[in-house]
């Protein structure tokens, strides 16, 4: 059964189009992250699920419920807010019991309430503090306790993590994620993290400029994007992305350093009807070093030469700055097998794992 | 993804309950009676004053009409002259004096010195003393019979002179150098706030580039905090133009007519002379002072906010 | 060690750096001592001529240091100086402002209070607009609204009354009170009432319990204003009362007007304080945080 349904979702302010026709839904007990640029629209649609915002058309459903006019404390969800929202006078146990308060919850249930929820995200010793003195990670927590002790029907996360430092979002993402699979709640994520939402969720949907891109498992967005905002939004460094015109039924040119073209072999032939020139779409860690070796693992490796103008090693990898035709694309490298500065490298593509655009539309073809 | 869409377009909500429609209208109908009467207080009183100053009104409102006669009759009047005169001549120097005051404070008490709650006490009190009790008690000072020059003479220097308020030319000096006792504390305040929210780091690289306290003030932080210089001034030029209660309780207007002020005399025209038509005429002159200063100031204040809309 | 003996030799720059600096500090005090007194000369010359004997300041002038001391002339200005011939003091006039500048105090902060929540925090199409109308209230000179409340206050019965004032300065003080508090709590981050929405909290709810708890900081600079700003007001006072029924400022000009024989500078000297004091007072307490508070949301 599905948690939430957003049918055919409108938003205008005046004149400007801010939401123009998402459908989305979440199954019971999935965690759905919406992911995008800032300004995608992405909070708009969350505060409108959450009924903060009035909706232009469109219908969104929780559960079997319409609650287009519903308000938002009769929707039966909880929200975690990028700034945490944590009433500042109260102490943190009010600050988790105001809700239950507003809805005449008794006493005992409430003290029993906090004590599940703060032993659950182990904030017991905080309990008699104020917001003023937490730090940024308990502020959090307290957030995420004061969500989670309504026992809602929908969770609703506003970019919670953004406002802590790099460690400590990594911390808290797993955290969140360890607390999902524990109290199992529908959960709809904003974030502008593709990281995150990559981590999170089961399902995410790419928004860009008031609409959903794609909405797709993470493993689908990832290796099969939509078009190229989607491919270019999700995966760091980014996807490059080559121009390159069609050469016969299976195989695509592309123009390196020196000005020839390199003719690249795809494993399959291009569908029917697409266009001479596209766009090939590479992700960094599909460049290999070319050896015989790889082709023999990778069948549909095809090889070229690029010069390497930057090395970039962090460790763990070393990403190489190359040169194609006039554009500069990344690779990402093994640090033992990576080129070195002004080499020249006889590259290997993965074309298997390889995307092809449509210029003019933007859409993968 | 990309579903095809079936579903039509449903209205976005069947209307609420009359009880939610309620809630949701609560906000503006406890908005509305002040809404209500701040709308009869600026503008139904400004046309009601407005048609006043053209009407035949004399001791009593009357509605007769009769033009513009009244303010041809205002500025053909000496004592108007000298009021918008005096205005004018406040105006300048009592804002000009005060912000320099102000700022001097401000600057000397920024320089980390000790007991500051003291120091801005003591230059900040004034504000909360009446108008008309900084003028009871100037106008003693100025006296020349018991005041600063008889005790200046008592100390030994006998051809001491200290009679502001006792002269026609000099009179009007008093009254600005009261107003800027009163309100330079007013300043001070505000530019001292400015003066701690200049971001530090601004200061330490002035210093750091070699710049000398003095060229960093006037180079860097005073720059910074311009908008502040101009709040002040707005602030200042509003109590000059309402500027009636130091008058009245320092001078009364005198010697002769010396120190009239546009707010004494609309207060003589309507209730001593009787003469209430020109009096309105008066009191539209002074809302016409305080236009041309306000309507430049906000619609610079509405530009500069969506400036920064645009930035943000 | 090293820095022991580095301190030690003589720097000739480090020694002219230490001189100037002595002299800047003494410059600062100097300029600002200098102020002090000018501001404070006159508080102290009506604090001693309150306590002096009139005889004594006749001889003496005004500005001396007292050689007698009495409480005498604050009871004559309390209780019993005539002014304009009755022999009251200023005790009524000043009953006369209490009861004018309270109410209208805690009414306007209050309507201020609502005013500025609905306009920060439940905007409608239009409230923007309407608010920059009620705006237009604090620039109005009082001169323009005197003959309108003149007919108004007839037509209410309320003329030569404490309750007439008190309107007069209720909806005159709306516009400062809900400018202070709208820009106050505009500075109040909208999650915190989303948060409480969600929470099931309405519109007044989220007033008591969110709003109210973190307004003392405006609402403290909102009553010292208005009651400072009430409470000194000379215009309406003295136009729409007379006699019995005239707040204090009105009182005071009424009593150092009179006579133009031997001035009775002690009593007047014990009226101006009387006059001056409770708003003194208000500031003296609450001044720390009306500055504060002013710059953080009233002057933007």
């Amino acid at each position: 059964m599905s948690a939430l349904t957003i049918r055919n979702l409108h938003k205008r302010y005046g004149a400007v189009e801010v939401l123009t026709g998402i459908n989305l839904e979440a199954q019971t007990g999935e965690f759905v992250a919406l992911v995008g640029p800032s300004g995608c629209g992405k909070s708009t649609l969350l505060a409108m699920i959450a009924g903060l915002e009035t909706i232009t058309s469109g219908e969104i459903w929780i559960g079997d419920r319409l609650v287009n006019s519903v308000q938002p404390k009769d929707r039966d969800i909880a929200m975690v807010f990028q700034s945490y929202a944590l009433y500042p006078t109260m102490t943190v146990r009010e600050n988790i019991t105001f809700g239950m308060e507003s809805r005449g919850v008794p006493r005992a249930d409430q003290a029993e309430a906090v004590k599940r929820v703060a032993a659950l995200l182990q904030i017991e010793q905080l309990l008699k503090r104020k917001p003023g003195q937490l730090s940024g990670g308990q502020r959090q927590r307290v957030a995420m306790g004061r969500a989670l002790v309504r026992d809602p029907k929908l969770f609703l996360f506003d970019e919670p993590l953004s406002n802590l430092d790099a460690k400590l979002r990594v911390d808290m993402r797993t955290e969140i994620k360890k607390l999902h699979h524990r109290v199992g709640k529908t959960t709809v994520y904003v974030t502008h993290d593709q990281v995150e939402a990559m981590t999170l969720a089961s399902r995410i949907a790419v928004m860009n400029q008031g609409s959903v891109q794609q909405f797709d498992t993470p493993k689908s967005i990832y290796e099969r994007p939509a078009n190229m905002f989607v491919a270019g939004f999700m995966g760091s460094p980014a996807m490059n992305f080559i121009p390159a015109r069609l050469a016969g039924p299976a195989n695509i040119s592309v123009r390196t350093a020196n000005g020839s073209d390199a003719t690249l072999a795809l494993p399959t032939p291009v569908a029917a009807g697409a266009p001479d020139n596209l766009i090939l779409g590479v992700r960094p860690e599909h460049i290999y070093r070319f050896t015989t070796d790889l082709k023999s693992r990778k069948p549909a490796v095809a090889s070229l030469e690029a010069p390497v103008e930057l090395v970039e090693p962090t460790g763990a990898e070393t990403l190489a700055v190359l040169r194609l035709g006039d554009l500069e694309i990344t690779g990402r490298f093994e640090p033992d097998t990576a080129p070195t500065m002004g080499e020249m490298v006889t590259l290997g593509i993965d074309m298997s794992r390889a995307c092809l655009f449509d210029p003019t539309t933007k859409a993968l073809l | 993804m990309s579903t095809p869409d079936l579903t039509v377009p449903v209205a976005a909500s069947a209307a609420p309950p009359w009880r939610e429609r309620l809630t949701t209208m609560a906000p503006v109908l406890l908005l509305a009676p002040s809404l209500v009467a701040s709308f009869i207080y600026v503008f139904v009183f400004t046309l009601w004053t407005l048609y006043l100053s053209l009407s035949n009104s004399s001791l009593l409102p009357t509605y007769g009409f009769v033009g513009v006669d009244n303010y041809v009759s205002l500025w053909a009047n000496r004592r108007w002259n000298i009021a918008y005169t005096n205005l004018f001549l406040f105006s300048a120097f009592y804002i000009l004096g005060s912000m320099a005051v102000g700022l001097l404070l401000a600057i000397l008490i920024d320089q980390r010195v000790r007991g500051e709650a003291i120091w801005r006490t003591i230059f900040l009190y004034p504000l909360a003393v009446s108008f008309i009790v900084t003028g009871t008690v100037w106008s003693w000072l100025y006296n020349p019979v018991d005041g600063i020059q008889a005790f200046v003479r008592g100390l030994g220097w006998s051809d001491f002179s200290f009679a502001l308020t006792a002269n026609r030319n000099t009179a009007i000096y008093a009254v600005i150098i009261t107003g800027i006792w009163q309100s330079s504390g007013f300043a001070m305040a505000l530019f001292l706030a400015g003066l701690r929210s200049v971001d530090p780091d601004l200061v330490k690289a002035a210093q750091i580039d070699g710049a000398s306290t003095f060229r960093t003030y006037r180079k860097v932080i005073l720059p910074t905090i311009a908008p502040i210089f101009l709040a002040v001034a707005v602030i200042q030029i509003q109590f000059a133009i309402k500027t009636f209660d130091l008058v009245a309780a320092l001078t009364r207007g005198g010697p002769g007519v010396s120190t009239t002020f546009p707010a004494i005399y609309v207060y003589d025209l309507m209730f001593q002379r009787g003469q209430i038509g020109e009096g309105a005429a008066a009191a539209m002159m002074m809302l016409a002072a305080l236009a041309v200063v306000l309507v430049p100031y906000s619609l610079w204040i509405v530009w500069r906010r969506q400036a920064e809309g645009r930035d943000g | 060690m090293a820095s022991i003996a580095l301190n030690d030799r003589y720097d000739p720059e480090a020694a002219a750096a230490r001189r100037r600096y002595f002299w800047s500090r003494f410059l600062v005090y100097a300029v600002l001592t200098f102020f002090a007194v000018i501001y404070l000369v006159p508080l102290l010359v009506v604090i001693f001529n309150s306590l002096r004997e009139q005889p004594e300041i006749a001889q003496n002038g005004l500005i001396s240091l007292p050689r007698s001391f009495r409480l005498d002339a604050w009871a004559d200005a309390w209780g019993s100086y005539c002014i304009s011939g009755t022999c009251e003091g200023m005790r009524r006039n000043f009953f006369n402002s209490l009861w004018m500048t309270v109410p209208a105090t805690i009414i306007s902060t209050v309507l201020g209070a609502i005013n500025g929540y609905i306009l920060s925090k439940w905007r409608f199409k239009g409230s923007e607009v309407l608010f920059n109308l009620m705006l237009l209230g604090v620039f109005m000179p009082g001169q323009i609204s005197l003959m309108p409340w003149a007919f108004l206050l007839g037509k209410l019965g309320l003329t030569n009354s404490t309750y007439g004032l008190v309107l007069i300065h209720v909806i005159q003080g709306i516009s400062f009170t809900t400018l202070f508090c709208r820009n106050f709590y505009v500075s109040i981050p909208d999650d915190l009432i989303k948060a409480a929405r969600i929470d099931g909290a309405g519109f007044w709810r989220i007033f008591r319990k969110i709003i109210l708890p973190l307004s003392p900081p405006i609402l403290i600079v909102t009553v010292i204003w208005q009651f400072t700003g009430i409470w000194n007001e000379y215009l309406f006072g003295v136009v729409f009362t007379s006699g019995q029924e005239q707040p204090i400022t009105a009182a005071l000009v009424a009593l150092t007007a009179g006579g133009t024989t031997a001035r009775a500078y002690d009593v007047m000297s014990a009226a101006v304080l009387i006059g001056a004091l409770p708003p003194l007072l208000i500031y003296l307490f609450g001044g720390k945080y009306f500055v504060r508070g002013l710059t953080q949301g009233a002057i933007k």
